[in-house]
């Protein structure tokens, strides 16, 4: 069965999402006005076009506007959710069933990448933790492994070696039962673009954007702190918590400031927010921690 | 000048040095138009800044390859030191744009860079090898050098590549192939220059 965006939405939400849609708008032309006035940037989502435009899905080749080209081919319907490890109700789920009476909301979230560079993202989701709850979440269960789609005939990324295939992710038990946590599954109230990581993918706002897995199949719940994809390339430059911090560098790179993409040539680069401007929400998370370890 | 111009030749001879300079800054106009009409992608400057880059390291190589292509019959040689002027304009301008549009006068960033980061300073090792090269790039200063100094000082040119290549390779996440194209180039056309049968 093909789901649309009014099947898994409450007719109201779906429409003040419209409304809001107007807003917005306007609010956006009203920025871009007072930009040039004062240097101050404003947290105004970017343009559908620059948030499919400009991705990193290595499934889909190195370039930013790869995936964009490349992504088209991609089967996602049918799509299953293998959910398993330390959960009441282990199970091969179909994305309709993942998405079955789970709430969705839009989350207008700021997105940092490790690169240096930023966008707002207009998501629509519901929180991880929802998911989590209704199979059933184990006491032994420690930390939540996520793994993309492994289908090299559909993804030319995966058929060089760029990375080593498929891509994994994972959080900490109490990183995705938080309510900032969500899986996405569209985009500016529409259904989520393959390129994006359709038609399901993590998103953790205070986190370097690689965390945010993509087009996932498999969702593992376990004791155990599970290998991720760039931590297990280079463990220097990529740790596992990712948390964005303008205090701890790359090894090759500084974190402290971003370029904001979508506002062409002379968009200011703004400073780096601790936590990406969520510390107020997740820093607790974080008590104790050295984050320059845990990095 | 006779020892010189007896060692020209080949059918390229007629064709004046300005038209080198035209075709070396066509890619430039090209990036100048789509940089104006938005065709550069979301992210222009960065676009700009790696077009610019990859540039640079195509016109070094392009330099690099003159002398093994002498050697096969095909003399260049009298448009090397253009092309070697185009590859230092394309490298002047990518760090023009780095200093400008990305890190945007932030100079407390842009000495830590240069400081900390070993690809920034492979870079900028690559750009001061090539100063003293463009500026000894004119007939005067082959005069006052000789020809013979002159020809030690423009073998910089190899670790200015050499410099510019890595800082590529270095700067990027994964394993992409792109950078490691450019070592190739270099690595053959070093074998080609050293390895291969002498003149």
């Amino acid at each position: 069965m093909r789901l649309t965006w009014s099947d898994v939405t409450p007719k109201a939400l779906f429409m003040s999402r419209r409304q809001w849609m107007t807003g917005a708008a306007s609010i956006a032309a009203l920025a871009a006005a007072s930009r040039a006035a004062q240097a101050a940037v404003e947290d105004v989502p970017n343009s559908f076009e620059d948030i499919t435009r400009y991705n990193n899905f290595y499934e889909f080749g190195y370039d930013k506007e790869d995936p964009y080209r490349n992504a088209g081919q991609l089967t996602i319907d049918p799509w299953a959710v293998v959910i398993d490890g330390l959960v009441e109700q282990p199970g091969t789920y179909d994305l309709a069933d993942v998405l079955a009476g789970q709430p969705t909301e839009e989350r207008i979230y700021r997105l940092r990448c490790v690169e240096g560079w930023s966008m707002v993202i207009p998501w629509l989701g519901f929180e991880l933790g929802h998911l989590l709850r209704r199979v059933g979440v184990q006491p032994a269960a420690k930390f939540v492994a996520f793994e993309t789609l492994l289908r090299p005939a559909e993804m030319p990324g995966q058929r060089t070696g760029l990375l080593d295939w498929p891509y994994r992710e994972g959080l900490r038990i109490d990183e995705a039962m938080h309510p900032l946590t969500i899986l996405a599954s569209g985009l500016y109230g529409e259904e989520l673009p393959r390129q994006n990581g359709a038609p399901l993918r993590l998103v953790v706002p205070w986190k370097y954007g690689f965390k945010s897995i993509k087009s996932i199949v498999r969702i593992t719940l376990t004791e155990e702190m599970p290998p991720t994809t760039w931590n297990m390339m280079q463990p220097r430059e990529y740790g596992f918590y990712a948390n964005v911090n303008p205090k701890v560098d790359h090894p090759r790179w500084s974190q402290a400031s971003e370029r904001r993409i979508g506002a062409g040539f002379f968009a200011p680069r703004i400073p780096t927010q601790m936590f990406n401007g969520y510390a107020e929400e997740v820093a607790d998370l974080y008590a104790g921690m050295d984050l320059r370890v845990n990095y | 000048m006779t020892a010189l111009a007896a060692r020209l030749g080949g059918e390229l001879r007629r064709v004046p040095i300005w038209v080198i300079w035209a075709l070396g800054l066509l890619p430039l106009a090209w990036l100048i138009v789509r940089a104006g009409a938005g065709g550069l992608g979301v992210d222009p400057v960065k676009a700009l800044e790696h077009q610019l880059g990859k540039l640079g390291l195509q016109f070094l190589l392009l330099g690099l390859a003159i002398t093994p292509l002498r050697r096969l019959g095909l003399n260049l040689i009298r448009f090397r030191r253009a092309v070697g002027l185009i590859a230092f304009t394309y490298v002047l301008l990518h760090v023009a744009v780095w200093v400008f549009l990305d890190l945007q006068l932030r100079w407390s960033e842009i000495a830590a860079d240069l400081t900390k980061r070993p690809y920034i300073i492979l870079g900028m090792m690559g750009l001061t090898m090539l100063i003293p090269l463009a500026a000894t790039s004119n007939d005067l200063s082959v005069r006052k050098m000789g020809a013979q100094r002159w020809r030690v000082l423009h073998r910089l040119t190899y670790g200015a590549a050499l410099a510019g290549i890595l800082h590529y390779v270095w700067l990027v996440k994964g394993w992409p192939a792109e950078p490691f194209i450019y070592l190739a180039v270099f690595g053959g056309l070093m074998a080609l220059r050293f390895l291969g049968p002498r003149r």
